[in-house]
């Protein structure tokens, strides 16, 4: 009897280990991990919120100073900034006018404003290695303004170091045909309210 | 001129600053570009063009900075994204 009990108890003890073993390995995997980001100081005490806004403030003055005041107030708006596009870089638009979406961290989304039609998302990032405060992330406005000005200036440079994947693969579409079409409406209001300003005027 | 860099956790940090014109500034503005461009950075300078619309242009050498230029910006040069 005595024996049997043993005999059971062992088999217990041995299926829990089994059952145990992946559990405590993914413990000790993440208390590897934060001691390493605690070394390399990115624990959450490391995080700072009002430095991040700070920092996020800074930038959207920068961005505006830069943009053209319809692109910025696209940005302060939607959260998002259009850019038409200068390169032939698909011999199927034979000459079609084609344009970008830049959000903040977010792909790039080429497509056709004519029909909507969505192209391509081009996965890019700006990553600072040097991470100053623990992260190789630009604030939101900065990776737009960098977004901006790297399509603006060399298009083709840009694109040519993104990754390019098919429409839906890290954004969803029927958000950015949402976005396409918010983006439309507010440019017809937008023309609108210019024309009213005008008229009111004169 | 202006040398600025977007730095995370902190938005764009005044880096050098001098006078084009003035040879020891222009000597150190020179040296600045060139440590920005070792160190994976990307430049571009915002322009305006005759029409007033707003644009950039970049740089790949210290040379092809407009004299007249007030800022030139720095950002981390671009790389694929998630895969």
């Amino acid at each position: 009897m005595t024996v049997a009990l043993c005999a059971t108890a062992i088999v217990v003890a041995a299926l829990l280990w089994e059952v145990m073993l992946p559990y405590l390995e993914r413990r000790r995997e993440r208390r590897r991990a934060r001691k390493e980001a605690r070394a390399a100081g990115q624990g959450i005490a490391s995080y700072d919120p009002g430095r991040e806004r700070r920092a996020e403030q800074r930038a959207r003055e920068l961005l505006r100073s830069c943009v053209n005041e319809e692109e910025w107030e696209m940005y302060r708006d939607l959260g998002l900034i259009r850019v038409w596009g200068g390169e032939s870089l698909d011999k199927e638009l034979r000459g079609v006018p084609y344009a970008y979406l830049i959000y903040p961290h977010k792909p790039i989304v080429a497509y056709l404003p004519q029909t909507g039609r969505l192209l391509n998302e081009y996965c890019v990032e700006f990553p600072d290695e040097s991470r100053p405060y623990g992260s190789s992330r630009l604030p939101d406005s900065d990776d737009v303004l960098a977004k901006w000005m790297a399509l603006k200036g060399d298009e083709r440079r840009l694109i040519s170091s993104a990754n390019m994947h098919l429409p839906g693969r890290q954004v969803d579409p029927r958000q950015v045909q949402r976005d396409i079409w918010r983006l439309g409406r507010w440019e017809r209001e937008r023309l609108e309210r210019h024309r009213r300003a005008s008229s009111g005027a004169a | 001129m202006k040398f600025l860099r977007m730095r995370p956790g902190y938005g764009e940090q005044l880096i050098a600053e001098g006078d084009i014109e003035v040879g020891e500034d222009e000597q150190m503005l020179v040296e600045e570009f060139r440590r920005q461009l070792e160190q994976g950075m990307w430049a571009a300078i915002p322009v305006e063009t005759s029409s007033g619309r707003r644009e950039a242009e970049m740089v790949r050498a210290f040379e092809d900075i407009p004299r007249a230029a007030e800022r030139v910006i720095f950002f981390p040069r671009a790389a694929g994204g998630a895969r």
